[in-house]
């Protein structure tokens, strides 16, 4: 196959291009430019797309042996994920960037440009792994790396996509990654992974928003209100600095009567008003979701996904819970057998049958279970 | 894969023989120039040959030959060392004169003195074909003769090859004294260039681009002309410029310099009919390429064009997994491909502009080479506007 390895700069995506031109494919190493103003250099293990980047990725293609070019995606990417990521805190929802990025760059934008110039496939690091059903229909399944398992910022990934994927390290642990890439000369073997969100270079996401936001954003300070007592407890800069569940940088400064820690429970927007409670108060057992996408051939509405190996995953690196979930015409409603805590909106709740990922949706709602 | 198809001349051009053996000639010897000793002696005799050689090959006296790294340094000397110098003498003088499309060496300089040191950069316009309005820039200068601190107009440009009216910018500024920087970068080789007849007072080149090595280049300065030095040490060019002369380099470079002057004629004209062969079938393989920059003042070797409908960094992308190499010609800022100031300056909008490929012809250019990318383009045309449709 023509294959095209989208190479970051990081040790993964040069294994994951090194594989796949070993494996007989004809490789190309691209290097997608996402931003509008590159950094020259990068700061510690934060961030990405730096010209340092785009470097390291150039010199793992010159030793693997690949042709290397740079794609400027950064108009694509501030408008599907940069822009989607302000609108969502904005509007008091916690987004998933690199989630939007693999389903409106990665394995879109990249993707679509990679076939039409004749190209059958795009290669990434992601941890994940592609199993062929007999039928020659895909399944997207987790890495048997656990820890390193990225299946969830997939699971927007539909049947074609995955069929034009390439994800060669899901069989393989993070640590013997690094031991490939050293023994096969690439530089990058040692260097950190990369954290947060690639566009947030300090991974001061606040400060960020603040500063991007500005006269969008809802508003820039409101109260921090006790949700049981009504009491105000302190003032806050902004809504968009909050995600439900968060426990720190909250700076009340006194402690709540029974000594116990406060979390965000609820991001009021338009009144600029943060709810905080006790961690009990975060327990979720049903959940909407809406702009469902599913790994697969959809299942039709109304079916009913039950089956003991059912889970869902709310966060990436989160953990697995079980749940039923229910096929809606626009979206699925998740019931949970476990609970789960401080479930925000705007993050993917993504759906698995064992290690297979069946679908995900944006959630919307999240139901609390009633105080005992 | 064979041996590319190699159409991007103006990005770098292959070392001509003459030039390979004066510098591998020079590699084994020791001597530092500066050196008194025979051996620096013989080292400087070669430097001093070298820079007789250009200074005959250009017409200019030796001692206005000025080695440098190249290009980029010539462009910056010239355009700070000038601005420096003529403020230094009075201190109104802050006004720089340029093209729209300048290369980014003359630019970038602009822009920062522009930034950081008080000077007021006016950049002329030019036509759509890239030629600068002469009248704009007269009247520029006559608006106050006095607060203008250089003139730097290109002999050709880099990416269009579209050539400019440096005689005539000469006659206008030297009305009223104001220096003349040309970077004739492009030109040399490809386009008859006499320093003395063309009255400009400084004059940058380069040496990989004519068939020497690269890394050395040099700015032709006027006797008269003072210059304030960028780089500080040994003074070891007419103190203007620091840094002990990479003597091997410098040999290659002379022999180029001479072997492009001598057979310029000669060689453009064949390059120039290769070329217009090219434009011809590109016509009738892609009806709708606009071939960019003016068709009478033209580089000989340049074929520039955009292609509706496609992205210059697609086609370039297809016709290199193909063997042909190109250029989009556009200036490539930290590290994402910007789209290309000179033809934006030319009136076309951003997609336009980065809907382009430059093609250029050398020395070793080829039939065969133009007939591949005759073969190659249709298909990739065709790809190209499918991945943006």
């Amino acid at each position: 196959m023509r294959v095209v390895a989208a190479m970051s700069g990081g040790v993964d995506s040069a294994v994951a291009a090194a594989r796949a031109a070993e494996a007989g494919h004809d490789v190309t190493g691209i290097h997608l430019a996402l931003s509008r103003n590159p950094k020259s250099y990068r700061s510690g293990a934060r961030g990405c797309c730096t010209i340092e980047d785009a470097n390291d990725a150039r010199r793992a293609a010159d030793v693997i042996g690949i042709p290397f070019y740079v794609w400027d995606l950064s108009d694509r990417f501030h408008e599907d994920v940069v822009e989607d990521f302000m609108a969502t805190y904005a509007a008091g929802r916690t987004p998933n960037p690199c989630l939007r990025c693999n389903e409106k760059i990665k394995f879109a934008a990249v993707l679509d440009r990679a076939l039409a110039l004749g190209f059958d496939a795009v290669a990434t690091g992601h941890y994940a792994r592609l199993e062929n059903r007999p039928d020659g229909v895909p399944e997207l399944h987790r890495a048997v790396d656990d820890g390193k398992d990225q299946s969830y910022v997939l699971g927007v990934l539909d049947e074609r996509q995955l069929r034009h994927s390439l994800f060669p390290l899901g069989d393989t642990p993070k640590s013997e990654v690094r031991e490939e890439a050293a023994r096969r000369g690439l530089l990058v073997a040692d260097k950190p992974d990369s954290h947060d969100i690639c566009f947030v270079a300090d991974g001061d996401n606040a400060g960020w928003l603040r500063e991007k936001l500005g006269e969008r954003a809802p508003n820039h300070g409101g109260e921090i209100v006790d949700d049981e007592s009504g009491e105000v407890l302190g003032r806050h800069g902004g809504t968009y600095g909050f995600t439900i569940g968060q426990r720190k940088g909250l700076r009340i400064g006194r402690p709540a009567a029974d000594g116990r820690p406060r979390y965000v429970l609820d991001i009021e927007p338009v009144s600029g008003t943060v709810r905080v409670g006790p961690h009990e108060r975060l327990a979720v057992t049903s959940i909407r979701g809406e702009q469902p996408r599913w790994c697969g051939p959809a299942p039709a509405a109304g079916t009913r996904l039950d089956g003991p190996d059912v889970t869902v995953q709310l966060r990436a690196h989160g953990a697995e819970h079980r749940a039923v979930v229910a096929v809606a015409e626009d979206g699925m409603d998740i019931e949970l057998l476990d609970p789960a805590h401080g479930i925000a909106p705007g993050q993917a709740a993504v759906v698995y049958d064992g290690t297979r990922v069946v679908g995900s949706a944006t959630i919307t709602a999240a139901e609390r279970a009633r105080a005992s | 894969m064979s041996t590319p198809v190699y159409l991007d001349h103006a990005a770098t051009t292959p070392m001509v023989p003459a030039a390979v053996d004066a510098m591998t000639a020079h590699l084994r010897e020791p001597g530092n120039p500066s050196s008194l000793h025979a051996s620096g002696r013989r080292a400087r005799r070669i430097v001093e040959e070298s820079r007789e050689t250009i200074a005959q090959a250009l017409n200019c006296r030796p001692g206005e030959v000025v080695f440098t790294s190249g290009g980029t340094e010539a462009d910056n000397l010239a355009v700070k060392g000038l601005y420096w110098s003529r403020r230094a003498a009075d201190d109104v003088r802050r006004r720089l004169l340029a093209t729209s499309v300048e290369h980014h060496a003359v630019l970038d300089p602009l822009h920062w003195l522009a930034e950081h040191d008080d000077a007021d950069l006016e950049l002329v316009r030019v036509d759509e074909l890239g030629r600068l309005d002469l009248d704009a820039l007269a009247a520029s200068i006559e608006r106050d003769p006095s607060t203008v601190a250089l003139v730097t107009v290109m002999w050709a440009n880099n990416e269009v090859g579209t050539t400019q009216p440096v005689t005539r910018v000469v006659e206008i500024a030297a009305a009223h004294g104001i220096p003349v920087h040309t970077d004739a970068v492009q030109a040399l080789g490809a386009v008859p260039v006499d320093f003395a007849a063309s009255g400009v007072d400084a004059m940058s080149l380069s040496g990989h681009k004519v068939g020497g090595p690269q890394g050395v280049g040099a700015l032709v300065v006027r006797r008269e002309i003072e210059l304030t030095a960028l780089m500080h040490g040994g003074g070891q060019e007419r103190d203007v410029r620091s840094g002990t002369l990479d003597v091997p380099a410098i040999a290659g470079f002379a022999a180029a310099v001479e072997v492009a002057v001598k057979e310029q004629a000669e060689r453009a004209a064949r390059v120039a009919e290769l070329r217009d062969h090219l434009v011809a079938e590109m016509r009738r393989v892609v009806p709708d390429a606009v071939l960019n920059g003016d068709p009478a003042h033209r580089l000989p070797g340049n074929a520039h064009f955009s292609f509706p409908g496609c992205e210059g960094d697609s086609l370039l992308m297809l016709l290199d997994a193909r063997g042909i190499e190109c250029s989009t010609g556009s200036a490539c800022s930290a590290g994402v491909p910007q789209p290309s100031h000179v033809l934006l300056a030319m009136g076309r909008d951003e997609e336009g502009a980065r809907s382009s490929l430059r093609f250029t012809l050398g020395h070793t250019s080829t039939e065969a080479d133009v007939t591949a990318l005759v073969e190659a383009i249709g298909p990739c045309v065709e790809r190209a506007r499918a991945a943006r449709a």
